[in-house]
């Protein structure tokens, strides 16, 4: 015990060395919009894990200003996330925040819904029915990973349910599609006015995705659906869930290749009677190695997805 | 200091013949574990107890799902072993399963839940009586003893209670390979109203009926086990059979 407490102030030590350096003290996301198109702006996470230092600022949030007011898309990690969110938003238009929707119920989506309780909150059915089951245990998980950061931090669920197709507000056409392999409920949005697609966690740029709820064959039938999107004459960018904005499908093709690699690993690995540790110590090939969190998210999804894989070798017929 | 001491005395082990290397390591704990002392005491007695890294036992260090914690034991380097068991020293039942290697080297591979961050450590008895001890830490969000089966969820388990499903493989890098799965809740015991519900024993033997391996899982074995098992030279079907702590049986050949 002691090694491992030593080890703990050592890391804890040379964390407060960095984190002052980079303001992790005062709690500040330092989020700053960038705009993505005439009046779409995001606020761009890193890519990486949650972690005390970067306080769960590792997902893409967004805001447009329409005629009549803001819609804001994803509410980040934390309350403080919200706040802060919130503020920046209003540094750049006097407009007032009309609408807030999450695009799944992964919690660096949902979390910062606090800081907006006074206006609409809107998710799919199913989104909200997995918000209210999960929320809480989402929450508790990111207190542990991203310390104190997360204070103040509760779930506050979504108030309106979306649905597929054509939705008008504040002067803005926004087309909402409905589909699902990330979670049971992941939604797409096409900003009209000015082509922005708003892909949420269906596509990671430059990162490795998460799977912890992902249906993999329906994530790649989105991603073909998420891809039609970008084929379209009005496209201008993609904004991923995680990672930087694109004006193409690469983002796309990359999660699809992840993915991919993945179930065929998954399988392969199954079907020549590997033990779950021996397919966790496989190598990452070369094309995703350099990717950000790769091994680590590759070690993840090998426990969410190996037992499916094993169950289906262990049970077909030789 | 006692951390820099340890990781001396492994440093110089590794530099000592093997035996010299066993009297350094059974001074002290390799994992630093607060609770070794115990361990020792409640399952050891007063046996012969050694540190040996041919006793490997590989886990992920940081483990995603607590209720499901791949641990793959392998103590084929140790010749003579007669039996080996795992232990969680931050398990509130720490014993997780018991294996007899037979006709079958000492190599199995199971899951396992972890109700918080520990040691998880395989102890090899050789047959001059001799504990050989390895293991390694895992860390861990925990819960995994006290949350309910996913079987709690659904009564899908009763109609499919120990249907076993499993295969052997003949050719290719993992030639002599068998793995096997038991759909079992393996209750802990350990939720209010859940009573402990698990298998107990499950024996593999080939064709001719000569016996490969007897393992022994207990309460912390995860839901649904499976083991992967080396079964050593020999070919044919394998035999699996055993039951669980309420009677209940079963029976499996798992074809080559």
């Amino acid at each position: 015990m002691m090694c491992r407490f030593a080890a703990v102030i050592a890391s804890c030590l040379a964390l407060f060395g960095a984190c002052s350096a980079a303001g992790a003290a005062d709690f500040d996301y330092r989020l700053v919009a960038r705009p993505l198109a005439r009046d779409v702006y995001a606020f761009i996470g890193k890519t990486e894990d949650f972690d005390t230092h970067n306080g769960g600022n590792i997902v893409n949030t967004a805001f447009i200003v329409a005629a009549q007011g803001v819609i804001v898309i994803d509410s980040g990690p934390s309350l403080r996330y919200g706040q802060q969110m919130r503020r920046a938003i209003a540094a750049t238009t006097d407009k007032p925040v009309v609408l807030v929707i999450n695009t799944h119920h992964h919690p660096d989506h949902f979390l910062g819904n606090q800081a907006f309780a006074d206006v609409p909150i809107a998710a799919l059915a199913e989104t909200r029915t997995e918000i209210a089951a999960d929320g809480n245990a989402f929450a508790e998980n990111l207190y542990r990973m991203s310390g104190d950061w997360m204070k103040g931090t509760e779930v506050q669920l979504p108030t309106k349910t979306l649905s597929a197709g054509r939705l008008e507000i504040a002067g803005r056409v926004l087309r909402l599609v409905a589909l699902d392999g990330h979670t049971r409920a992941d939604l797409v949005i096409v900003d009209e006015a000015s082509g922005v697609v708003f892909s949420g966690d269906l596509v990671f740029n430059g990162r490795a995705p998460t799977t912890p709820h992902a249906d993999v064959a329906h994530w790649l039938s989105a991603l073909d659906q998420v891809e039609a999107l970008t084929r379209e004459s009005g496209f201008k960018v993609l904004l991923p869930g995680h990672g930087e904005p694109a004006s193409d499908a690469a983002p796309i093709r990359q999660t699809r290749a992840w993915l991919k690699w993945l179930t065929a690993t998954m399988r392969d690995s199954a079907r020549a009677g590997l033990d779950m540790n021996e397919v966790l110590a496989l190598p990452l090939p070369p094309e995703f190695a350099g990717l950000p969190v790769a091994a680590a998210e590759y070690r993840r999804s090998v426990g969410h997805l190996f037992p499916a894989a094993e169950l289906n070798a262990l049970e077909a017929p030789k | 200091m006692k951390c820099h001491l340890t990781i001396a005395a492994i440093a110089l082990a590794a530099l000592m013949p093997l035996a010299d290397a066993a009297v350094l390591e059974a001074g002290g704990d390799p994992l630093d574990s607060s609770m070794w002392s115990d361990i020792r005491k409640t399952v050891f007695d007063s046996a012969a107890v050694q540190f040996d890294s041919r006793v490997k036992v590989i886990a992920p260090a940081s483990a995603e799902n607590p209720m499901q914690v791949p641990v793959t034991v392998d103590a084929s380097a140790l010749p003579g072993v007669v039996e080996v068991l795992v232990v969680a020293d931050f398990n509130p039942i720490a014993l997780a399963l018991r294996f007899y290697p037979e006709a079958a080297p000492a190599f199995l591979g199971f899951r396992l839940k972890l109700q918080q961050s520990s040691p998880v450590r395989a102890a090899a008895r050789t047959g001059d009586g001799v504990w050989h001890v390895g293991g390694t830490w895992v860390n861990t969000v925990g819960g995994g003893c006290t949350a309910p089966s996913a079987a709690g969820a659904s009564r899908e388990w009763q109609r499919r209670l120990n249907e076993v499903s499993g295969r052997q493989w003949s050719e290719g890098p993992n030639a002599g390979r068998l793995r096997m799965r038991i759909v079992h809740p393996m209750d802990t015991g350990l939720i209010a109203g859940t009573p402990a519900f698990f298998l107990q024993e499950i024996d593999f033997s080939d064709a001719a009926g000569r016996r490969l391996m007897r393992v022994q899982p207990h309460e912390p074995v995860s839901e649904n086990p499976v083991f992967t098992l080396n079964r050593g030279p020999g070919d044919g079907p394998v035999e699996a059979s055993g039951r669980d702590n309420n009677g209940n049986v079963f029976q499996a050949r798992i074809a080559q």
